[in-house]
């Protein structure tokens, strides 16, 4: 998508309990604010029962906290923060099928794969299969250099993980307070 | 213990949960829960309506006037989508309310079984909480789950899609409770920091000014604004929804804020030093042009939806709770004072309105009746104490404006969807959730036929709704509008209406139209003397207008008194 004037991209984490259905009540809420989701992550944290998302959108700063503030509304989200790419240790991993003759003619196709410390991971006399991991640019540029030399048969890449940088967990002091309130209330 | 169906577990839950009233329609994929719901007539009054619309719009009008959970039940597929309207109207509304629809057996779905629908999917975006009960034994945890969100912070509408097999298997039923869920705190605790910053922002104001929402009315927090307005001396507007929060002749009640409000709290929006929003959402029929609202003013939200603080309007200070708390807290906090002269600045707008619109509309000397004057003759033949409710359009801008309050939660109306054919339903609901009240319902001829088969439920239950049917041959606000901004091409909105008395007699409903001003009085007199259901047809000037008026877009102090 191209980047709009004011916009910027977020990466927005969200955490939930694990219920069927919850991905499309999130997905809806970007929908409605008109906001395309560049990449999506979803899988189990490292809190029991809690599930992770990890959103990339491009917006403005009042939208992203809105997106989150209505993210959250969702009965069943835990929490949800938007991130700029400062605040986060971001990877993606990305799989390249290539042509194993064209490799053989092209000394280059090898020489870029180690440049970027792309790891091969399986050979035959079909075909290669590359997998390299780092940000979105990193890998983007080995694909356009691949790409050039017209040896790509196949290219996928993942959506972003990422972890925070901060020293703080968020979602651990937050299931903590709502603890205590739980046994406040049973108590009552 | 002794297994029951999940149905039977549905009845038992219901009950567990308080419900004595529900509003419904049988069909296939629901009819083990009709044949359960036959054993318990006496605890569970079920009403039947015309329409699966119509049982919603019964649940909200009921919900809104008693501060119940609403209960509808209905069928799947047809049934469940008839319901959607309802659904998104009590969404943006926040009215409580559980909604059950039947839905095929798990092993039917994703097949295009009959009268399958994805009833989650089409609900998710416009519910608080979508819910398919796939298992029996589910049924006690999943009601008890729906009415907690339903009706914990700021409420809103839960469906529940019943699947076939889990209302014909076993259970051992135990009913469950549920006031807790890890993922949703809807009991903030009241921050003290901004507690204390309000009061000082309050104390600092010399022109202070409070927004009144719906908030007040679900947080019961009627006494709680009054006291914090008398102490502070505070004048107050509200919206549509918080008209009854406090009562229109209250010396620091200004009116109306809005597009089709008073003049006086719109022009001091853009005032005063000081806006004090509770409970309400800056919708774009308050603000007007959002560039140019309130900008010279601080601003204070009162609100328990977090989701609410600068949606639309940024604020100097959000304060999220329940505002019985939050107002208390802050009431403690702020000084006595006197605010007179301020108070004395709304006069001037008052009369002038007063003289340009409101003696036009509620004393014309001649010519045929208009909405304001018989609005405000029924108000007080009632005493000024009935419940009103509206539909949509200009009988419900006009009832908004010239129906007065003494009681609170007696204001039925659809403010954020503005779904026309509300009214009738809804008026049906609030006779059983208010039955000591008396019911008036402004609607006009197009909102009173999208849903005027709701005359049968009238009929068979006797509900006591006095309908007042603002008849003016038009689709009445939007020829306003096309009289105003589209050069009176008036592109279907004249509608040749039926008999309505014929129609009403169909029904067993006594009727009777008004066109001489001269015997509006003892018509209504009439109405209101006669038991159960009434229909007064009143013959309204074809082109009355509601004003004054923002025009879409404009800024909110700019309103116009004459077309």
């Amino acid at each position: 998508m191209e980047q709009n004037k004011g916009t910027k991209l977020y990466t927005f984490l969200i955490y939930s309990e694990n219920v069927p259905g919850l991905l499309s009540q999130i997905t809806a809420v970007f929908t409605r604010r008109q906001v395309n989701i560049e990449s999506l992550n979803v899988c189990a944290s490292s809190t029991p029962g809690a599930h992770k998302y990890t959103v990339t959108a491009n917006c403005d700063e009042h939208v992203a906290k809105m997106l989150t503030a209505q993210v959250e509304k969702r009965i069943e989200v835990l929490q949800a923060h938007y991130y700029t790419d400062d605040e986060l240790f971001i990877n993606e991993t990305a799989l390249f099928k290539l042509s194993t003759p064209v490799m053989l003619k092209n000394p280059d196709v090898g020489r870029m794969i180690r440049f970027h410390n792309a790891r091969i991971i399986e050979v035959n006399n079909t075909y290669a299969v590359v997998e390299v991991t780092g940000i979105t640019n990193d890998i983007l540029s080995l694909f356009d250099t691949l790409k050039a030399m017209d040896c790509v048969l196949q290219f996928v890449r993942s959506g972003r993980i990422c972890i925070t940088k901060s020293r703080v967990e968020h979602l651990d002091e937050y299931l903590a307070v709502r603890e205590s309130k739980k046994l406040a209330k049973a108590n009552k | 213990m002794e297994k029951i169906t999940g149905a039977e577990a549905l009845m038992r839950a219901l009950e567990h949960e308080g419900v004595d009233v529900l509003f419904g329609y049988p069909g296939g994929s629901i009819m083990p829960t009709y044949d359960a719901l036959y054993d318990h007539k006496k605890t569970l009054n079920h009403i039947l309506v015309r329409h699966e619309q119509g049982a919603v719009h019964a649940a909200q009008g009921y919900a809104r006037v008693s501060g119940k959970v609403g209960c509808a039940i209905v069928t799947s597929g047809p049934g469940a989508t008839n319901t959607v309207t309802g659904i998104a109207d009590a969404m943006i509304d926040s009215t409580p309310l559980v909604v059950v629809c039947g839905q095929v057996g798990v092993a039917m779905l994703g097949t295009d079984a009959f009268q399958e629908v994805d009833v989650v999917g089409i609900t998710s975006p416009i519910s608080k909480w979508s819910y398919q009960i796939r298992r029996a034994e589910d049924v006690a945890w999943a009601v008890a789950r729906a009415f907690y969100i339903a009706k914990s912070g700021r409420p809103g509408p839960v469906v529940l899609d019943f699947a076939k097999n889990a209302q014909t298997s076993l259970v051992d039923f135990e009913p469950a409770k549920v006031n807790f869920i890890r993922s949703y705190d809807p009991e903030p605790d009241v921050n003290m920091t901004d507690i204390e910053r309000a009061a000082k922002m309050i104390n600092n104001s010399v022109k202070p000014f409070v927004l009144v929402g719906q908030g007040v009315e679900l947080g019961n927090a009627q006494q709680e604004l009054r006291t914090l307005l008398e102490k502070a001396d505070i004048p107050c507007g509200t919206t549509f929804l918080g008209l009854s929060a406090i009562p229109s002749d209250h010396r620091l009640n200004m009116g109306i804020l809005g597009m089709h409000g008073n003049l006086g709290p719109n022009v001091m929006t853009n005032q005063c030093d000081l806006l004090i929003a509770v409970g309400m959402r800056f919708d774009d029929r308050v603000t007007g042009n959002l560039a140019t609202y309130a900008k010279q003013a601080k601003i204070i939200h009162f609100d328990i939806d977090p989701a609410e603080f600068n949606k639309n309007v940024p604020v100097t200070l959000s304060v999220l709770g329940n505002c019985k708390e939050t107002l208390a807290a802050v009431t403690k906090l702020v000084d006595t004072s006197k605010h007179t002269a301020w108070i004395e600045g709304f006069k001037p707008y008052n009369e002038k309105e007063y003289e340009k619109v409101i003696d036009r509309a509620l004393h014309p000397k001649e010519g045929p009746l208009l909405m304001g004057e018989v609005i405000r003759k029924v108000s007080e033949a009632s005493n000024n104490e009935a419940i009103m409710v509206t539909d949509v359009g200009q009988n419900q801008l006009m009832a908004c404006r010239y129906f007065k309050f003494t009681k609170e939660r007696s204001v039925v109306t659809s403010g954020g969807l503005g779904t026309m054919g509300f009214g009738l339903p809804a008026a049906i609901g609030a006779t059983f959730g208010a039955p000591d009240r008396t019911v008036c319902l402004f609607v006009g001829d197009g909102g009173l036929q999208m849903t005027i088969q709701e005359l049968g439920t009238i009929m068979e239950q006797g509900a006591p709704v006095k309908i007042i049917l603002l008849n003016n041959n038009y689709l009445g606000n939007v020829r306003q509008w096309q009289e105003m901004f589209f050069a009176r091409r008036y592109s279907f909105t004249p509608m040749l209406n039926p008999n309505y008395e014929l129609i009403a007699q169909g029904y067993g409903i006594p009727a009777k139209t008004v066109i001489e001003r001269h015997d509006l009085d003892a018509a209504i007199a009439e109405m209101l003397a006669t038991p159960g259901p009434y229909l007064l047809q009143c013959a309204i000037k074809e082109e009355d207008n509601v004003l004054p008026m923002t025009p879409p877009g404009a800024n909110i102090d700019e309103m116009l008194l004459e077309v």
